[in-house]
């Protein structure tokens, strides 16, 4: 087998052994970056190949030492670009941080790297995670190794695409409303939006700070376990990182399922979803049942309010937290200004993107005097009642069940032009940011063009141990998760 | 509700942009759009309900008053584009 | 027409913590620019704020030694506005569950009598960086290390009728925040600024006029002059049929006038929302009791003391207390032996004189208690006189000279040697036969002639107790 085709923990296991080397795994990685990078844009920065290996060669010096590191400990990966990473270039796919390089380490990047992780680079993504697509960036579209005339979905486009195209065994994206769950799902990987909080977000450029949560992506739910284990936990950095404990998320994936309670909510299987999406996920809760799964359909007649509700959340935090890209501290500065308003206002008019305009107009607005009940503290209120209604069904069930997406991944160039049906097609993503719950997107079958389809399990809040187990279970029964575009292509060819 | 080019005016100078003009009716009808979809939550009786802002009831995370070093002030400096290395400098705003 | 003037009272007190508000850079006053900083006061991009419990604590003290409640449980929100001194383009602040809420002050009158000044709030936020102009390069300099220095801002009702009672209010502020220790309040390096709110009205009227607020005021003359002119302003503004625009003026201590700030920085829509950041606070009714428990003696209380245990007249004891650290520079002298009307006599005179004289205040005071009770002691048992004692203190004051090398080195002791004072009594006594003749003939007076005379001869620095005495034994031997 390729070295290509493992699991980050598959590579990881052989490099412990001593089957495999750091710096070996590095250049096949390199290798492929340099052959795919042109076809689908995955990256923003590739770190040249003297800086790779030499990290690579640094993690093969502890392990000789005897150092135990961990089980990811000289597996390449790479990481979205509004992760900061110091000495490294972090652009958010935005115009207006020009070549920001960060003088400090993102908590989960610094985490990664004590862990052994050998950064390849910084991940495309729509501009500042704004965007379904990856086609807002600043940067060029990401394109889906699947399909290279498709978009592989977004914000984390980058991320899912370069897991896909076997650039990198994991990735780490972030997952605002849906910014990981859905490139996987397009893309054909996995990838784990963990609770609100499992992650510390310092050092994450932020978007909406109550929803941002970061993730890995991966080509088995066991990857994602062994990735977040790494990254997660307290951060005296981050006062709303949580103190649970993730250790042994790993080595308690077991495939059991017996008696696992799975909720469907009918309100996820209804109109705008597409056929083939349907059943692939429908089926999907067949493969859980045939473990032992008790699966229900419910009703959950929340879902009409989601959208509008983190939309007015998202955009108003956003709002605030990138009027700090003002062209004095850091970044671009547009020329030509008349004093400081007008430096303002060029940097800011020239320097963001369509997309993100539009929702610091949109979370300017709902913030301001006369508005501010009628949607910001509305929206909290339905948050409010969004959560309430999840810890409802969580008494039941152990597990929700639902699509990722309405559709397979669109035509580049499909989506931006009608701005509420782009929104509204994260419909069953936004509202376990709103709720803080963890989900997780699998793969779970393929439609006639042969494009991934992801489902999409939740659980209870810190309940990453039963989705990681679930999804592990069904990967344990069904082989979508190791099937590549490269592989497909092999094939046809 | 009715988003006029002069309620787009006004936020865009709160939030420091200045849309081209047609940057700026496109805009116009897309918040208006947008802000009337949003209307959907109106359907929602929130009556007495608390406005969640953090979705777990963590409370009271401090640090101590512990001084450490600060950073490095050409590291901080290092990103801006205009300097005079000890400062950031901006078109005159003090009188 | 008799017009009243209307004035509410926004306080911002800087804490004296030792770090940030959100992050562990040092609070100290000074450092090169940009040299207190860190990504998280510098706003970059991904850094976040993690709160400082001292602040917390601070601001609670403050809140019940202001008669405040304590919300108990209370939020931070942001305060978005652009403007190069903010960093992150907001400001973390408290608007809807501030930390504490409606206290009252009692001040004094100037023509005795007392009033109470309602609080409305008092909530915790963090410091804005510095700009200042160059004009070589004909741009704003931004220097962060103040940003994210805690503030506690005060905000009062609008229940001062005058100048003198805000200033009488700000004294009294800044006394129970020196004393809590939560604050030095030092107006020169801005630890202790205000924003005024002022309007006028007919007296009589229950209804507020227009109201402006005045900023850039930072010194007790410049806030004194300014409610003076802006008052005045707006009553001659009123008086010729014209209208008070509501807005913001600043004050300009050179040309002692308010002028209107542009427009652009008066449009205020700060799209206040929760700081998703900065989780919840709760104060539980054991953290409430503890603070309650430690709060420390405050100027009413030592006034009382003084009065009581050591028989010092209410004068004295106000001027005492008027700062902490003079207070506890008078208990120390005092503890150190010296009698407590001496010592009060002297800090009242001589120390406060000095102290304005050089533009300090008592904490910044060289001098220590030793010294000053060192001097008093010299005084008391005739070894310097009074006049010379404030001598010897104007030479040691400003770096708290050795008092005893002092007085040797310049040769200060008083003669109390009964042959030197002797031998001058005899001298004097047989050149003024006229005064001698005079005092015979019962003229007092030339008793006070001769002292002099005395004195004269052994350079002012006779004991005046064996000058007196001698003088008299000599005088009725004759």
């Amino acid at each position: 087998m390729e070295l290509l085709e493992y699991t980050a923990l598959e590579l990881g296991g052989l490099i412990q052994k001593g089957e495999v080397t750091p710096t070996q795994a590095a250049r096949a990685a390199l290798d492929r970056v340099a052959a795919e990078q042109d076809r689908n844009n995955a990256f923003i920065i590739c770190l040249d190949e003297e800086q790779v290996l030499a990290q690579a060669n640094h993690v093969e010096k502890r392990l000789a030492a005897g150092e135990r590191l961990s089980p990811l400990a000289g597996v390449p990966m790479a990481l979205k670009d509004n992760i900061c990473t110091k000495g490294v270039p972090t652009t958010c796919a935005s115009r207006i941080l020009g070549d920001f390089t960060p003088p400090y380490d993102a908590t989960a990047a610094e985490r990664l790297k004590a862990a052994g992780g050998v950064l390849l680079g910084k991940l495309n993504m729509d501009e500042f995670a704004m965007g379904s697509t990856s086609e807002t960036s600043y940067y060029g579209p990401t394109r889906n190794p699947w399909d290279l005339d498709r978009v592989p979905g977004g914000s984390s486009g980058g991320s899912a695409a370069a897991v896909a195209a076997g650039e990198c065994w994991y990735a780490v994206g972030s997952d605002t409303g849906g910014s990981i769950r859905q490139p996987a799902s397009y893309c054909g990987v996995t990838g784990l939006k963990p609770t609100y909080g499992a992650v510390s977000r310092y050092g994450l450029v932020a978007y909406a700070s109550s929803l941002d949560q970061m993730g890995p992506l991966a080509r088995s739910a066991a990857d994602c376990a062994a990735v977040l284990e790494l990254m997660a936990g307290k951060d005296r950095r981050d006062g709303t990182s949580l103190d649970a404990g993730w250790d042994g998320l790993t080595a308690g994936l077991n495939g059991d399922l017996r008696g696992l309670r799975v909720g469907l909510p009918a309100d996820c299987f209804g109109d705008g979803l597409d056929g083939e999406v349907r059943s692939a996920v429908l089926s999907a809760a067949e493969v859980l049942k045939d473990r032992g799964a008790v699966v229900e359909t419910f009703s959950f007649p929340m879902m009409k309010y989601v959208v509008p509700a983190y939309y007015i959340i998202a955009a108003a935090e956003a709002s605030s937290n990138l009027s700090r890209f003002d062209g004095v501290k850091y970044g671009w500065r547009a020329e030509g200004y008349e004093g400081l308003t007008d430096l303002y206002e060029a940097t800011r008019t020239q320097g963001f993107g369509a997309e993100v305009k539009r929702r610091i107009l949109l979370g300017t607005f709902v913030l301001s005097a006369g508005y501010y009940d009628a949607y910001y503290k509305k929206a909290l209120q339905v948050k409010a009642l969004i959560k309430g209604a999840y810890d409802r069904a969580f008494e039941y069930y152990d597990l929700l069940l639902t699509p990722v997406a309405p559709t397979t991944a669109p035509r580049l160039g499909d989506s931006l032009g009608d701005p509420l049906r782009m929104y509204l097609s994260d419909i069953y993503t936004v509202p376990l940011n709103l709720a803080g719950l963890p989900g997780l997107s699998m793969p779970c079958g393929f439609d006639r063009k042969g494009l991934p389809i992801g489902a999409q399990l939740i659980g209870p809040a810190l309940g990453e141990a039963k989705v990681l187990g679930a999804a592990h279970a069904f990967q344990l029964d069904t082989d979508y998760h190791r099937q590549s575009p490269t592989g497909k292509e092999a094939s046809v060819q | 509700m009715k988003i006029t080019e002069e309620m787009v005016d006004y936020i865009s100078a709160l939030a420091r942009l200045k849309l081209p003009q047609a940057e700026k009716t496109r805009m116009t009808g897309e918040l208006e759009q947008l802000l009337a979809y949003m209307d959907v939550l109106n359907g929602l009786n929130t009556e007495g309900v608390e406005p969640m802002s953090h979705v777990f009831p963590l409370k009271n995370v401090m640090r101590p008053d512990e001084v450490e070093p600060s950073g490095d002030r050409a590291e901080l400096l290092a990103n801006s584009p205009v300097t005079d290395e000890a400062a950031f400098l901006v078109p005159r705003t003090v009188e | 027409m008799i017009w009243e003037t209307v004035i509410g009272l926004e306080t911002h007190v800087e804490l004296s913590t030792k770090t940030k508000i959100f992050c562990a850079c040092t609070t100290e006053f000074g450092g090169a620019p940009n040299t207190h900083c860190c990504p998280v006061c510098m706003g970059m991009p991904g850094a976040l704020p993690v709160l400082n419990e001292k602040v917390v604590e601070y601001a609670v003290k403050a809140g019940l030694a202001l008669g405040c409640d304590i919300t108990r449980s209370s939020k931070f929100d942001r305060k978005n506005y652009f403007y190069p001194d903010l960093p992150k383009a907001y400001q973390i602040s408290q608007l809807y569950l501030p930390i504490a809420r409606n206290g009252a002050v009692s001040i004094s009158l100037e023509g005795g009598g007392c009033k109470t000044i309602r609080i409305h709030e008092l909530h915790m936020e963090e410091d804005a960086g510095k700009l200042v102009h160059d004009p070589w390069l004909d741009q704003t300099r931004c220097d962060y290390n103040r940003c994210g220095v805690p503030l506690i801002e005060i905000v009062t009702e609008p229940d001062f009728r005058s100048g003198e009672e805000v200033i009488a209010y700000l004294e009294k502020l800044r006394s129970v925040l020196q004393y809590l220790g939560v604050s030095d309040c030092k107006m020169q390096e801005g630890s202790l600024r205000c924003d005024v709110n002022l309007s006028v009205r007919p007296v009589g009227s229950a209804e507020l006029g227009t109201r402006t607020e005045m900023k850039n005021l930072n010194s007790f003359k410049a806030i004194a002059r300014s409610i003076e002119y802006e008052a005045k302003r707006q009553i001659e503004l009123l008086e010729e049929g014209g209208r008070v625009v509501q807005e913001t003026r600043r004050w300009d201590e050179n040309k002692d006038a308010t002028f209107a700030m542009r427009s652009k920085e008066n449009a205020q829509d700060y799209r206040y929302f929760p700081e998703p950041d900065l989780l919840p606070l709760e104060i539980g009714e054991d953290d409430l009791e503890r603070l309650r428990r430690e709060q420390p003696e405050l100027a009413e209380a030592r006034m009382a003391r003084y009065q009581a245990d050591w028989g010092l007249p209410v004068y004295d004891t106000q001027m005492l207390t008027s700062q902490k650290a003079l207070a506890e520079f008078f208990e120390s002298v005092v503890a150190l032996g010296a009698p407590p009307k001496q010592a009060a006599n002297w800090i009242m005179g001589e120390v406060l004189r000095r102290l304005s004289a050089d533009g300090l205040e008592a904490g910044d005071m060289a001098l220590t208690p030793g010294t000053l009770a060192r001097l008093i002691e010299l005084v008391q048992t005739g070894t310097l006189n009074r006049n010379t004692a404030v001598r010897v203190f104007d030479a040691v004051f400003s770096d708290d000279g050795d008092v005893d090398a002092y007085v040797k080195a310049h040769g200060l002791e008083q003669v109390a040697d009964a042959g030197l004072v002797g031998g001058a009594v005899e001298r004097v006594l047989a050149a003024n036969a006229k005064s001698v003749q005079d005092f015979r003939a019962g003229k007092e007076k030339a008793f006070g002639f001769l002292v002099g005379q005395v004195m004269r001869e052994l350079k002012g620095q006779a004991s005046p107790q064996v000058v007196h005495q001698t003088l008299r034994e000599k005088l009725e031997q004759l």
